[in-house]
């Protein structure tokens, strides 16, 4: 699902790489958190899994395409394969929930009578029946997000990243959120999640890659967020 | 591409937009009427030169008693009958020149004259011998004139070779300048809308960057980001170019209604040519707001 081979990122100015000599691969269906403390590389992490970025050296396999060589004008639609999550919820404020999720398939093209279809599913899924004609204004950050995961994952994305989804929630709407995340790893998406939430990650026991420095310097298969020091 | 949803994209932005759009529009329609206007100029001199130059003539003066004194060509007094049966002698000879070539007397130009200027204080002191004989030749071709003038010119008894088109030529330079002033202007003007539009667009593009952020996270493609910018540029530079279109128009109207009526030597050019420029401002106005706004979002919506 997501493979990188020996991937080094310098920023232009920059003398210390972001992400230096990085390797590892992510298979089909795994739930894998990213973490780190602030500039360990975890943002860059997911900016090259997104094709913002391009490597310096090394190669990302996202999907089984090589983004180092995925011309520009593909990059759309293999972004269409996979959803986007993240911290600061990035809804449109003057369009209601559904039109917020509606949104993200007019802009791709989709018929309308798809999207009349598929967008009050997808609301149900994330626990937003009856919600559809509120404003994001409205809503709690927990509501929120889920309006988010729900615009995320209404293509049924093979891979959702989400980038500290949880950052900006208490910790009763963070479980919530997990436990919709969890559901949706359970239908057979791969969920890249970065955190720096410490009790989510104890209590999710899941795989952990650990950045330091741009370095990849934990890779625990059943991890939780850090060494007790 | 839904085009419902495309419209009501570019609704928004041109309205969230308002005092922008507004000066594109209208620096778009100046810049655009005046390119409208030094093609129409261009028409116009083109089709006086056409209807002009049919008519001018190539006059071959002969020396007259009085020239004698003052001018050095005529030392020897008037010219004489055989002179200028020279003259037309060879004019003949010239077939390949010369269409046709008629003669004026001394008494025909004076009377001439005495029509054309009634109540010049000059004309009782004057006679008709005061004035010159002349050949008028008309050629195949008026730009040959060169060509007469140095077969003629200082041949005895004439006095001097004139081409009329000499006079319009005046007239023609003053609407050239008209011409080229417009072009200027309308350059600077055009560049002013380039900046207008490459700005607004740049406006545009910011104040609609959590739009176009989630457009690019979810997939959209380049064209469908890009289209509602192009397209909104494009419509500001429809309505620029509809306007533009009315000025002309109402030029043409001022010009036939006016104008034609006081100037009635000059043969104006019909509201044909000025239909067949709209079109034109149209489409310039419309791809050079496009292909701006284009390369503005090449800058301004990396993917």
């Amino acid at each position: 699902m997501i493979r990188f081979d020996n991937v080094s990122k310098t920023y232009p100015k920059q003398n210390r790489p972001a992400l230096s000599d990085v390797s590892l691969e992510i298979e089909k269906g795994e739930f894998v958190f990213l973490v780190g403390s602030s500039g360990s590389g975890k943002s860059t992490f997911l900016r090259l899994c997104l094709r913002e970025e391009r490597p310096s050296t090394g190669a990302v396999h996202v999907l089984g395409k090589d983004l180092g060589k995925l011309s520009n004008w593909k990059v759309p639609h293999m972004r269409r394969q996979l959803g986007t999550v993240f911290q600061d919820f990035r809804l449109l404020p003057n369009k209601t929930v559904a039109q917020n999720v509606a949104f993200a398939l007019e802009v791709i093209g989709k018929p309308k009578s798809a999207i009349n279809k598929v967008v009050p599913e997808v609301l149900d899924l994330v626990g937003l029946g009856g919600k559809e004609d509120r404003m994001p204004g409205e809503l709690s950050g927990g509501e929120q997000q889920r309006v988010a995961i729900a615009r995320a994952f209404v293509n049924r994305p093979m891979l959702l990243i989400a980038d500290e989804p949880t950052g900006n929630l208490d910790p009763q709407n963070s479980v919530g959120i997990m436990k919709l995340l969890d559901r949706i790893n359970r239908t057979g998406t791969t969920v890249l999640m970065a955190t720096h939430d410490q009790a989510i990650v104890d209590q999710m026991r899941k795989r952990v890659i650990e950045l330091d420095k741009g370095l990849l310097v934990r890779d625990q298969a059943r991890g939780v967020y850090g060494y007790q020091h | 591409m839904r085009a419902q949803f495309v419209l009501s994209e570019i609704g928004v932005g041109l309205r969230r937009n308002l005092t922008m759009t507004i000066a594109v529009v209208v620096s778009v329609a100046l810049s655009l009427a005046l390119a409208g206007a030094s093609l129409l100029v261009r028409d116009q001199v083109n089709s006086m030169k056409g209807y002009w130059y049919d008519k001018v003539e190539v006059s071959i003066y002969f020396c007259t008693k009085s020239d004698a004194k003052t001018s050095a060509q005529c030392s020897a007094g008037a010219a004489t009958d055989q002179q200028v049966q020279d003259v037309k002698a060879q004019l003949d000879k010239m077939t390949q020149l010369v269409q046709s070539s008629t003669f004026e007397s001394s008494a025909e130009a004076y009377k001439r004259w005495k029509d054309t200027n009634p109540d010049n204080p000059l004309l009782a002191a004057v006679g008709a011998d005061a004035m010159p004989q002349s050949w008028r030749v008309k050629l195949n071709d008026p730009e040959k004139y060169d060509v007469v003038q140095s077969a003629f010119a200082g041949k005895p008894g004439v006095k001097s070779v004139e081409d009329q088109r000499k006079i319009l030529e005046n007239l023609f330079g003053l609407l050239n300048g008209l011409q080229t002033a417009a072009f200027v202007i309308m350059v600077l003007m055009l560049f002013v809308a380039l900046l207008l539009i490459v700005n607004t667009v740049r406006v545009s593009a910011f104040s609609r960057r959590r739009e176009t952020g989630i457009m690019r996270l979810v997939g959209a493609s380049n064209f469908y980001v890009q289209m509602p910018f192009i397209a909104e540029a494009a419509f500001a530079a429809l309505l620029g170019a509809v306007m533009a279109s009315g000025l002309l128009l109402a030029g043409h109207f001022f010009v036939q209604n006016f104008l034609a009526q006081r100037v009635q030597f000059i043969h104006f050019i019909g509201l044909s040519s000025v239909l067949t420029v709209i079109p034109l401002l149209v489409v310039l106005g419309m791809g050079m707001a496009g292909i701006a706004a284009f390369i503005t979002l090449r800058k301004y919506l990396k993917v």
